[in-house]
């Protein structure tokens, strides 16, 4: 297992320079610059902002400075925002990002998987079709309709909840993570149900049953483990895409996450920032997957024999 | 549900009913502010924060019209309009005590003209004798420039020519000052990313003092208890949210989380207009929407083209069915009632005539007329607009318009590179004065765009300017405006107006041309 791990650290680092290098050199390519305005900067004070920015040296001696930097694991100063570094920002952004993400997953995983689970036990009946017709059109519904739906509802129209904000009125975490799990609740019913079916369909649950064990217990005990591990190995990829798709959730409900740097970065042309957020989420896209392979191994023991 | 139900049970006291006793002002500020130094930032955004927590030497008055006294309680003008003594309030405090004196501006003036600072608006300061030099770097010596403190409460000021708009220059940010000591103890004059600006390093002279600042979520500012007008401020906070999804701060304000809105959705003005909703405000707004015109282009360079074109446009169609959130069809580039100046121009709507001038240039019923190119940048209102403005050179003239919408980076490099033909564009004046807006057509000057080049444009600006009689130079501009209209270089559309939500708790807060409510004046009543 160790091996496998240190296999995959080994693959990341190249994996994360050839994306700076690309994300470096695409960002150059894009027209428009950090600095071009609606009211045109006066080319005297363009210059002393390329100047202050080492944009006036040739690129490639930018890419050569950045590449050094980066290593070092600075990320330089953001163009847009001047006085903050892009690290700084990134993990002003992070913790609340990480945190939504959490509680999304939180309710993607009992919602889901509970789902999952009773349409397989109770397979072609009523209590199958329900919840995954539910779940196909939580899978439709993009979050920027849901969201302001939820909002509309339980915000305006019940006075229940804060329709905006992130830890700053009582109850106002709720509607963003609901709205950020729903979707992967859905994926999470159909591939919980997926894997509880195969699992079901095997040797050692009839063994179980034929011993006249409770049902609740083979499913508890026996069916779960098995059942889940379409689930386990579909959460890497999951947190990993909750963390950079929170961006739309982000803006419906004023979140100060890192989404939203992310996508305003790219807007604004801020270079350091686009490429420091480009960076830190291959990062965590790599380091996710590797998590959810761990455990998939963990859980798994005829993978665990062949890694 | 289960959990929406569980902490759901009450309902919660709304933002906006618990600020009233607290005077607590919740503010939809759109977006997240590129920082708090007035030499560096730009935006309206950070003008809102500015005018909150520094002050120069003029505030620009609630009600519109003339600017009010700020650090400066009262002034002299020379008779030729080029030496303004300012005598400053001998209360005047920065937030952490220190007296506030006319030095501290010299040394400011000094900062924002330091050329190794980058400052993207020093040119506010260029009526100042010798400041541009001084920023383009062709001397080194900041006495050659004319600002001087003749003692602690005196500053005087000398200026190359008379310019009758001196004084609204000094309400914006990029001249007020910043408080030595602390930018310095936090990096150098010109080090754009000193600290000096976070909460508990930030000094200043405003009204409110910066309290906390949560990137992305909200800036709050509090009274600022050594202001020199301390007794006359009612606020006890404000809080600032970076808001940029319009739908979320509709929604925000709709469940009493904001008192002010910064805009309204633009699907959501003519329902509000229809509903007579009681929140929503249209005011006008000292600013033009208009086509620019690329004139180096081989069929635009021609004159009866562009007039055409602009013929053949109804602008009252436009505001009315397009728009429809209260704007006004523009036939000048300078708004109406800019500091009392009545642009004294019109463009007809006249398909006949537009026609008659296509024809005269060689392409009678649009004829062998190349396909015309409007470029815009991203966004339903441009999209819109151009629609409108296709069908109507198409109607009107036999033209093919082709519509292109680009990235708003791309959009700005394809106009600055003068890659385009026509393009939708934007001007909001920064200062009230006309000259905000027809000094940007001169010759040379970065945002004119549209390669137009008109000497006799460019010495009735420089008359006008040098003018110390209001009326003399208001007709000399209006002269200018005239001259623009017959050239069309821009097409005007229409003028904006300011659409915004705002509580019926809000007082102290009136509707003026530049959108400035300095948050002095404002309070909180039910």
């Amino acid at each position: 297992m160790l091996q496998v791990i240190l296999k995959r650290i080994a693959i990341a680092i190249p994996v994360i320079l050839v994306v700076a290098s690309i994300t470096f050199f695409l960002v150059r390519m894009a027209p428009g610059g950090p600095f071009d305005a609606e009211k045109v900067v006066p080319p005297q004070v363009m210059k002393n902002l390329n100047a202050v920015y080492n944009l006036d040296a040739p690129l490639f001696i930018q890419y050569k400075d950045y590449m050094f930097n980066l290593v070092q694991g600075d990320f330089g100063p953001s163009f847009r925002y001047p006085g903050r570094s892009v690290t700084e920002m990134i993990f002003t952004g992070l913790p609340v990002t990480l945190e939504l993400a959490f509680y999304a997953i939180l309710i993607a995983m009992v919602i889901g998987g509970f789902a999952g689970v009773i349409a397989a036990v109770n397979r072609n009946t009523p209590l199958d079709y329900i919840p995954m017709t539910i779940a196909m059109i939580g899978i439709c519904m993009p979050t920027f309709l849901l969201g302001p739906l939820l909002v509309l509802f339980f915000g305006i129209h019940l006075e229940l909840l804060p329709v905006s904000g992130w830890d700053s009125l009582a109850g106002d975490k709720i509607l963003p993570s609901i709205t950020l799990g729903a979707a992967y609740a859905a994926y999470i019913a159909r591939l919980s149900r997926g894997g509880m079916l195969e699992t079901l369909g095997q040797d050692y649950i009839r063994t179980a049953r034929a011993k006249g064990l409770p049902e609740y217990k083979v499913i508890i005990r026996h069916a779960l483990q098995g059942g889940l591990v379409p689930v386990v190995s579909f959460l890497g990829p999951a947190i990993a895409g909750l963390i950079g798709g929170s961006f739309v959730v982000e803006t419906i409900f004023q979140i100060p996450g890192l989404g939203r740097f992310y996508v305003e970065a790219a807007f604004n042309r801020d270079y350091t920032m686009i490429l420091g957020t480009t960076i830190f989420f291959s990062a965590l896209i790599i380091f996710f997957n590797l998590l959810s392979d761990i455990a998939v191994l963990l859980m798994n023991p005829r993978a665990r024999s062949e890694a | 549900m289960a959990l929406v139900l569980f902490f759901g049970c009450t309902k919660a006291v709304s933002p906006v009913d618990s600020g009233l006793e607290a005077q607590i002002l919740h503010f939809g500020n759109g977006s997240e502010p590129q920082g708090l130094d007035p030499h560096i930032v730009t935006g309206v955004p950070e003008h809102h924060l500015l005018i909150a927590m520094c002050e120069g030497l003029t505030i620009a008055n609630p009600k519109g019209g003339e600017n009010l006294p700020g650090v400066a309680k009262s002034w002299t003008i020379s008779p030729d309009g080029k030496t303004y003594t300012f005598f400053l309030q001998e209360n005047a405090r920065w937030s952490n005590g220190d007296s506030l004196t006319a030095s501290d501006f010299v040394w400011s003036w000094m900062r924002i003209l330091t050329p190794s600072l980058g400052s993207q608006y020093p040119d506010m300061l260029y009526y100042v004798k010798g400041a541009p030099e001084y920023h383009q770097g062709l001397t080194e010596d900041f006495s050659s420039v004319g600002v001087t403190a003749v003692n602690d409460y005196e500053l005087k000021v000398e200026l190359t020519n008379a310019t009758p708009f001196f004084i609204k220059l000094l309400s914006h940010y990029s001249t007020y000052p910043v408080h030595k000591e602390t930018v310095l103890q936090h990096g150098t004059i010109d080090d754009r990313n000193g600290q000096w600006t976070r909460p508990g390093n930030f000094v200043c002279n405003g009204p409110m003092n910066l309290k906390t600042w949560e990137l992305n979520k909200q800036i709050t500012v509090e009274k600022n208890p050594l202001y020199w007008d301390e007794e006359n401020v009612r606020l006890n906070e404000i809080r600032y949210y970076p808001v940029s999804n319009e739908s979320t701060e509709d929604r925000m304000f709709r469940a009493g989380q904001l008192h002010v809105t910064n805009v309204v959705p633009l699907e959501k003005c003519p329902v509000y207009i229809e509903q007579n909703n009681p929140d929503l405000r249209i005011e006008p707004y000292m600013g033009t929407y208009f086509y620019r015109v690329n004139t180096n282009h081989p069929v635009l360079k021609d004159k009866r083209i562009r007039l055409a074109l602009a013929y053949a446009l109804n602008r009252k169609l436009i505001v009315e069915k397009v728009s429809k959130c209260g704007q006004e069809a523009a036939y000048s580039f300078t708004p109406p009632g800019t500091a009392g100046y009545e642009p004294d121009t019109s463009i007809p709507f006249d398909p006949e005539l537009a026609k008659s001038l296509l024809a005269e240039a060689g392409y009678a019923d649009g004829s062998n007329f190349p396909v015309l190119e409007i470029l815009f940048n991203t966004q339903e209102g441009h999209r819109k607009i151009a629609l409108a403005v296709q069908q109507m050179w198409q109607q009107n003239l036999g033209i093919s318009v082709q519509l292109v919408n680009q990235d708003w980076k791309v959009y700005l490099a394809r106009e600055m590179t003068g890659d385009y033909q026509i393009s939708r564009a934007g001007w909001i004046g920064d200062y009230e004065d006309p000259n905000t807006f027809l000094d940007t057509l001169r010759p040379n000057r970065g945002n004119n765009k549209t390669g137009w080049e008109n000497q006799k444009y460019d010495e009735l600006l420089a008359t006008a300017n040098s003018t110390n009689d209001q009326e003399l130079r208001y007709s000399y501009l209006n002269q200018a405006e005239k001259l623009l209209i017959s050239e069309m270089p821009i097409i005007p559309i229409y003028t904006y107006v300011k659409a915004y939500q705002i509580s019926s708790d809000v007082k102290g807060w009136y509707p003026n041309i530049i959108d400035t409510h300095h948050p002095k004046f404002i309070y909180l009543e039910r």
